[in-house]
């Protein structure tokens, strides 16, 4: 299809589920991390802490998942339409990861079957992780689309780029988690994470230097050309770069608050260093922004009532939830 | 029938709204019942108020909870198995969907968390409005569904360019007279839903003989409010099977079970619709009834199924079945509600143990009746997914296998299984426990957390 020059609302639309995405990714990684964590270790009491970090944030941070899927359909029903099925196993467990750790918060204190649900915590959290990782994989090989539906097959997203940025993510999610129990907590679960930061750290480098050679070559095969003509667009992995540096440097002197905001930078810089790549297109490279965008009546009917007053709530109600919980984890935090 | 991925898709469908409509149904009903609770004890001061509220408000929060869950589920289910219809239609219902998303996001956002932590830290008053806020927000969540099954059944307001489906008036989308009948008619299903699982619950404890205080509040409230919401929700009923019968003949005589047009037309009670031979077995029917309930004269004359191109025509059993099932439930809440009443007027309600045992059993009732009226809804009217436009067999994802779907259906079904059949006991313990035992405090991640879990829808 000829790409269509995409109209304002289009472009807001992309903007807020491009800041979506950013906001998931910090904000959710960092408890999907805390959850890969918590499998890490069998010390109770470690373990009730990591809980107690991130209880009452996780539920928020997994609204953002919905921002994005609502704001998809609602703006870009064809992204959806193509997504989805594209995704479809990597959906469910996704789904299924996100359910059973979710009830765990509640489950393993009420309903007994404890261990089941500590496995499900931990099963779920780094399944979830695995297939957004692996997903980003597969949207660099790129999706087949015919009439704007998905024309590839079951498997397509199971292959050794997406395993690659799903182990990647994995680990980067654990990163991001260890960061955030250096900022919330004392004691032992503090030198624990201090512990883990540099070899996470070192292992995330190690995973996204091979995920991102692979990446290169693929597009080249896929595109034909290496920057598309935006060489500008490597400022992101180097900022990137220099934040995975900052966390090696934190690490040595344990200021507390660094690990977490350096990483999250890195997590900023590395899903812009993926927009510049994907740029026109929402899929890649087959639908571009323009194309995708559902009709103005429709981009305007959601712009007056979600985006003028739903997000600008949701974007307080977050920051206002994170200010009460704000400091170090104290007793009845949770 | 083939098992391929349509058939099985409809399973899925089927299978996780079904499931995930007993939360919200629920959850609709158990806030405003909150808020009136809350403003009895606001305006009366009794204590015994502000322990049912609480009671309750654990009960809201878990199954809000669980709604949740499997509503995220929800969201999810027309991209990955109807991708025809989600492209198609996408921005029609992409945006009432997405407005459903983000109003349950609001809501959980704001006054919920009130709701659940803000009880010493909030004056009562704007506790009490808080309150308010939830029971809006959920019917506000309720509307948005509404809308967009209503435009399913009943499409309108739109134009077609280049095969999409394109809004034009949004305004009629919203407010058209389809959605004004089923909207009110939903939410008193759930009020009647949690009317009836209240008196249950009220009941058990009389029976027991244990918090006979709170059980005396739950019980007599609950019959009060059943006993007035439902002659006002049969006739909202009548007005849907009306616009029914205007808008969708064929899945009204489906629901009637009438193979061919007949005058005067006589009423099938009962019968086992004999869809190959397209005639009843061991029908018990009423003559010239027919007519009357569906025009209002004895001698009007009904078209049947045959009027209709055999593959326009929905199935009959499920429509037939499941909507007498839905009347038949609304009959015992009158029963239930109506002679309650007149218990209490005797001042006999609390001691009348017989009665007190069919009030506990009828926990299910509004639950059933829910599922119930959505089946005949559904399946009547198919074979369209968006009636008169698409039809359900053009609208599943083109690249799904039959394995994909079997095996998402199975684990679907695996994964409820184990989630809810450990959801449902926390709930019936909860309930069995009653309002005494202090179960929030027992939960250390109870903080947002409490209930406030996942996301929208």
């Amino acid at each position: 299809m000829s790409a269509v020059e995409p109209s304002n609302l289009a472009l807001f639309w992309a903007g807020v589920i491009v800041v979506a995405i950013l906001v998931y990714v910090i904000l959710d990684g960092f408890d999907l991390g805390v959850g890969i964590l918590f499998g890490t270790t069998g010390d109770e009491t470690l373990r009730e802490e990591m809980m107690a970090a991130i209880s009452p944030f996780w539920d928020g941070n997994e609204t953002w998942l919905v921002v994005i899927g609502a704001s998809l359909f609602a703006a870009f029903p064809v992204v959806y339409a193509v997504f989805l099925p594209a995704f479809y196993i990597p959906v469910l467990l996704l789904l299924f990861g996100l359910i059973f750790r979710g009830v765990a918060f509640e489950y393993r204190y009420g309903a007994g079957a404890r261990r089941l649900w500590d496995w499900g915590f931990f099963i779920g959290s780094a399944v979830a992780a695995f297939v957004q990782g692996a997903a980003v994989g597969a949207m660099i090989r790129g999706i087949p689309v015919v009439n704007n539906q998905y024309a590839g097959g079951s498997f397509d997203w199971l292959r050794p780029l997406p395993v690659v940025t799903g182990i990647g993510l994995m680990l980067g999610y654990a990163l991001l988690g260890a960061g955030w129990l250096t900022l919330k907590s004392e004691g032992a679960l503090r030198d624990w994470a201090w512990q883990r930061i540099p070899w996470l750290a070192g292992a995330v480098l190690v995973v996204l230097a091979i995920a991102a050679g692979a990446a290169f070559i693929e597009r080249a095969r896929v595109t034909g050309s290496l920057f598309l003509g935006r060489p500008w667009g490597l400022i992101f992995p180097a900022i990137g770069l220099l934040a995975m540096y900052g966390v090696f440097t934190a690490a040595r002197r344990r200021h507390d608050a660094r690990p977490f905001a350096l990483t999250a930078v890195f997590f900023v810089a590395a899903l812009l260093s993926l927009a510049v790549m994907f740029w026109p297109y929402m899929i890649p490279y087959t639908i571009t922004v323009g194309n995708a965008a559902a009709p103005e009546k429709s981009l305007s009917f959601l712009f007056w009532g979600a985006g003028v007053f739903v997000l600008p709530v949701i974007a307080v109600y977050t920051a206002v939830v994170y200010w009460l919980f704000r400091g170090k984890l104290r007793k009845g935090y949770g | 029938m083939d098992l391929d991925p349509l058939l099985l898709s409809r399973i899925q469908f089927a299978f996780v709204v079904s499931f995930h409509i007993i939360f919200p149904a629920f959850t609709i009903g158990l806030a405003a019942w909150l808020a009136t609770i809350e403003g009895m004890r606001l305006a009366t001061g009794k204590p015994v108020y502000r322990r049912v509220f609480d009671f309750w408000l654990k009960v809201f929060a878990l199954s809000f909870g669980m709604g949740v869950v499997s509503g995220i589920v929800m969201a999810f289910q027309f991209g990955t198995n109807w991708s025809v219809l989600a492209e198609r239609t996408g921005p029609i219902q992409g945006p009432l969907l997405g407005y459903e998303g983000f109003t349950a996001f609001m809501l959980e956002a704001t006054f919920f968390g009130v709701m659940l932590l803000g009880r010493d830290r909030t004056p009562p008053w704007f506790y009490f409005v808080s309150c308010c806020m939830v029971a809006l927000g959920t019917m506000l969540s309720s509307f948005w569904i509404l809308c967009n099954n209503s435009w399913m059944q009943v499409p309108l307001g739109h134009t077609v360019v280049d095969g999409k489906l394109v809004p034009d008036d949004w305004w009629a989308i919203t407010t058209g007279p389809i959605v004004r009948l089923r909207w009110p008619h939903m939410l008193l299903a759930a009020f009647l839903t949690t009317g009836m699982s209240v008196i249950a619950t009220g009941a058990w404890y009389l029976l027991r003989r244990t918090y006979s205080e709170e059980g005396r509040v739950m019980l007599r409230w609950g019959i009060g409010l059943v006993a007035v919401i439902i002659p006002v929700q049969m006739f909202f009923g009548h007005l849907t099977g009306e616009y029914v019968l205007h808008y969708q003949p064929a899945k009204f005589a489906a629901i009637e079970a009438r193979w061919h047009t007949q005058q005067p037309a006589s009423e099938v009670l009962i019968a086992i619709p004999d869809e190959a031979a397209q005639r009843n077995l061991l029908a018990i029917e009423v003559p010239r009834l027919g007519s009357f309930i569906a025009s209002g004269t004895w001698d009007a004359r009904e078209i049947g199924l045959d009027t209709f191109p055999p593959e326009d025509r929905p199935p009959v059993f499920i429509p037939f079945w499941a909507f007498r099932l839905m009347v038949g439930m609304g009959l015992i809440m009158v029963a239930v509600s109506w002679f309650g009443v007149w218990l209490r007027f005797r001042g006999r309600l609390e001691t009348t143990r017989w009665f007190l045992w069919v009030a506990f059993l009828s926990f299910p009732t509004g639950f059933v009746a829910v599922l119930a009226g959505w089946f005949t809804a559904e399946v009547g009217r198919q074979p369209w997914v968006v009636y008169g436009l698409l039809r359900t067999k053009d609208a599943v994802t083109p690249s799904l296998t039959t394995a994909d779907v079997l095996f998402s259906l199975i684990a679907y079904i695996a994964v409820y299984v184990t989630i809810y059949s450990f959801g449902f006991y926390y709930i019936y313990r909860l309930l069995r426990d009653g309002p005494a035992v202090e179960v929030a405090a027992a939960l250390p991640g109870a903080a947002m957390a409490g209930a406030v879990r996942g996301g929208g829808e």
